[in-house]
């Protein structure tokens, strides 16, 4: 019994990988941490370190394919908007040994800002992309996408979407394949994008476009199921092939349907689809790509059905249900919830460090200047933006805080603060507070150091220990890097060199230290196991 | 042979351990099995649910279709609730009395309770409770895991077993105290089911 997140991991491992490289990210972080707990992975000495962020991730990853062996990077969907340069000119200068690009988009937004499709990533950087419809798929798919990108040198996608990484089901395991031997690409400027290398080499990308749609309409991933019904036509891409056998008892679906797990679209399977049916349904799993495809600028046809005509929504992910209603077929009967319950949003824990920060940084900013001064960044402290701290006024991408605060404090906003975690500052955050140093900007910068990645579930920090010593030598002037334990006896003091900084006309950083309760508590009870060995 | 369970609760409730009892039992009794879970934001003390989906033929969704649950098993009241679009006009609502408030605006306790009393098919079991007499304050999971089980087509021993899989490395004491924790809230569903 395996997750598709924990699939992909072993997929992977038997498939002859020797690196994993990755940043924690909801619903992706579970491979990785499969990676770490294997045992398999330890004994063949797999790497499998977290990253500082998806872009030195891939540009590693990218490292070791150069290097001749096999390698998978993982993320979740906004983590490849990090990655997008090293990812699109992965396409042009191709791979040596296989690389695998694996990228978990959260339709519904489940922990997530957006809810993006990385398939166009895909098209955009012009790379094969896999999509499993369940766990088994996910498993064997590492193995068909690693050769996939060694016989046409190329990057491979992986895209899963939360219901298929957060999912267990039955895998079963094929024989391990051995890791590739170190070997450097035959070509030793294959690497190399100056113009004239990169135009050469973007040609070859272009001309093995005609090959990956062949290799994708041969693919055992799609299948063309003939039905009895031609009057609809559907077309399935990954888990979305689920929602529509899940209406069909004996899972035999009266319509024809293409099942569609390759990408490029086989065009051959999409003609004989429109030749044959009266119209066509498009099920996909995040934004209408393959819809948009068929529709074109023109979108004349009125016979293709899907997210972008209405008959499914436009947004958030599918279900067997609204699969059902899109085919035609009549809802199951359900009753609705009751009205007397209400929404139980997250919270932060009871005890977390934030708690305190939240409250200091309320009464010495929000009580004195108001409500608007307070950028804020990716982790668990946006929780911060809830009742009853209404403490923050942003939460747009890793690092964002520091650079908006800078933005904001240069249109003349005072005060102007940023808060952001420990390890999304080592992310994202070190480069935009670079820029508030040169300029000495009259702004606030709160790290909340907590020794983790907590919202990820405590993966560790490459802050860990390191924040003063950064902050130093990037340039903030050590009389303004201030370190406070945020508890609440330690409040009053906490707010007192708040109000201190604000009234310095440059640049501070605070620095309110404490351990995450949950690591804390998981720290503890390792170590009662410990002692009762 | 088909059964599609709704688990509910809040973060950290641990939801997950009954998932991973039946779901042992259910792949020990040669059945497939789907399990979605939620990992994320959602832990930090948010509601959460897992779609525990067994089955004898192919399970293609990983989500239980609406109106389709068998079971809603639940381990907060208000969180049952929550999930009653799923549930099947002949399934079972199985809920844990115990409130757990984590939010300011929690509704009135006798309110939910008459909500879950609507359903006609119902077990309304103080878990909790049943727990702490049994000195296994941490076992109200358990509970709730044999309250609903007399609501699923599978062998009662092989529930056991599973107890015996996860909490084996803790010890027999340990396994045992799960087991009594089991059955007694197989029992309290004979005794108290709505019909």
């Amino acid at each position: 019994m395996l997750l598709g997140d924990e699939a992909i991991a072993q997929g992977a491992l038997d498939a002859g990988v020797s690196g994993f490289y990755a940043y924690p990210g909801t619903p992706s972080t579970e491979i990785m941490e499969y990676v770490q707990h294997s045992k398999q992975a330890a004994e063949a000495d797999i790497h499998r370190t977290w990253s500082a962020n998806e872009k030195t991730a891939v540009e590693t990853a990218l490292g070791m394919s150069y290097a001749g062996k096999r390698t998978m990077t993982t993320m979740k969907h906004v983590g490849l908007n990090v990655a997008a340069d090293p990812f699109i000119n992965s396409g042009i200068t191709g791979a040596h040994g296989g690389i695998i690009v694996t990228v978990a988009d959260d339709p519904s937004m489940h922990s997530s800002q957006n809810e993006q499709d990385s398939r166009i990533y895909g098209k955009f950087a012009m790379i094969p992309i896999f999509e499993p419809s369940n766990q088994q798929e996910a498993y064997h798919m590492c193995f068909s996408a690693f050769e996939l990108s060694e016989k046409y040198q190329t990057p491979v996608m992986l895209r899963i979407t939360t219901r298929i990484a957060h999912s267990r089901s039955g895998v079963m395991l094929s024989t391990p394949l051995e890791q590739n031997k170190l070997s450097l690409p035959k070509d030793k400027r294959q690497f190399v994008l100056l113009p004239a290398i990169a135009r050469r080499r973007y040609k070859g990308l272009l001309e093995k476009q005609p090959l990956l749609e062949e290799e994708a309409y041969n693919s055992p991933y799609n299948q063309y199921i003939d039905g009895r019904d031609r009057s609809m036509g559907i077309i399935a891409s990954g888990i979305a092939f689920n929602y529509v056998m899940e209406n069909f008892s004996d899972g035999e679906c009266p319509f024809p349907v293409l099942k569609l797990s390759q990408y490029p679209v086989p065009r051959a399977f999409i003609e004989r689809m429109v030749d044959e049916c009266d119209s066509i349904l498009i099920a996909e799993e995040g934004m209408p790509v393959i819809e948009e495809m068929l529709r074109g600028i023109l979108d004349r046809d009125t016979s293709i059905k899907g997210r972008i005509s209405g008959e499914l929504p436009r947004d958030g992910e599918l279900n067997p249900g609204l699969l059902r209603k899109a085919m035609g077929m009549e809802a199951r009967e359900s009753s609705p919830a009751p009205e007397v319950i209400v929404p139980r949003p997250p919270a932060l824990c009871p005890g977390c460090s934030h708690i305190d920060t939240y409250n200091a940084v309320n009464e010495a900013i929000k009580d004195v200047y108001g409500d608007g001064h307070v950028f804020s960044d990716i982790g668990c402290y946006t929780l911060g933006a809830l009742p009853p701290f209404e403490a923050i006024n942003s939460c747009v991408d890793m690092g964002a805080s520091i650079t908006m605060a800078k933005g904001a404090a240069n249109a003349g906003l005072y005060p102007s603060a940023a808060v952001i975690g420990d390890s999304t500052f080592t992310h994202s955050g070190m480069t935009g507070l670079l820029d508030a140093i040169i300029e000495n900007t009259n702004m606030v910068v709160f790290i909340l150091d907590n020794s983790t990645t907590a919202m990820t579930g405590g993966q560790n920090s490459h802050a860990t220990g390191r924040i003063h010593k950064i902050c130093e030598g990037l340039g903030v002037h050590p009389d303004h890097i201030r370190s406070i334990m945020p508890k609440r006896n330690t409040h009053d003091q906490f707010v007192q060199i708040i109000k201190e900084e604000l009234k310095y006309e440059g640049l501070s950083v605070i620095i309110p230290q404490r351990e995450c309760v949950q690591t804390q508590l998981r720290r503890a009870k390792l170590k009662k196991k410990g002692d009762d060995k | 042979m088909k059964l599609d369970i709704i688990l509910a609760g809040v973060g950290g409730q641990g939801i997950l351990s009954i998932a991973t009892v039946l779901g042992y039992a259910a792949v020990e009794s040669g059945l497939n099995l789907k399990q979605a879970e939620v990992h994320g934001m959602s832990q930090r003390g948010g509601d959460v649910q897992s779609h525990l989906r067994i089955s004898d033929s192919t399970i293609y969704s990983d989500l239980v279709p609406m109106g389709e649950a068998d079971i809603i098993l639940s381990v907060e009241p208000m969180e049952s609730l929550r999930y009653i679009p799923y549930l099947s006009t002949e399934g079972w609502l199985v809920t844990n009395t115990t409130p757990f408030k984590n939010i300011p605006n929690y509704p009135d306790l006798e309110e939910l309770i008459a909500e879950v009393r609507k359903v006609p098919h119902h077990v309304a079991v103080d878990a909790d409770g049943i727990a702490r007499e049994l000195d296994n304050s941490r076992g109200m999971n358990m509970v709730m895991a044999g309250a609903a089980s007399l609501f699923m087509d599978m062998d009662f021993e092989k529930l056991k077993e599973g107890i015996s899989y996860i909490f084996g490395r803790k010890g027999q004491k340990t396994v045992d105290m799960n087991i009594a924790t089991l059955e007694a809230g197989r029992s309290f569903s004979e005794e108290h089911r709505s019909m």
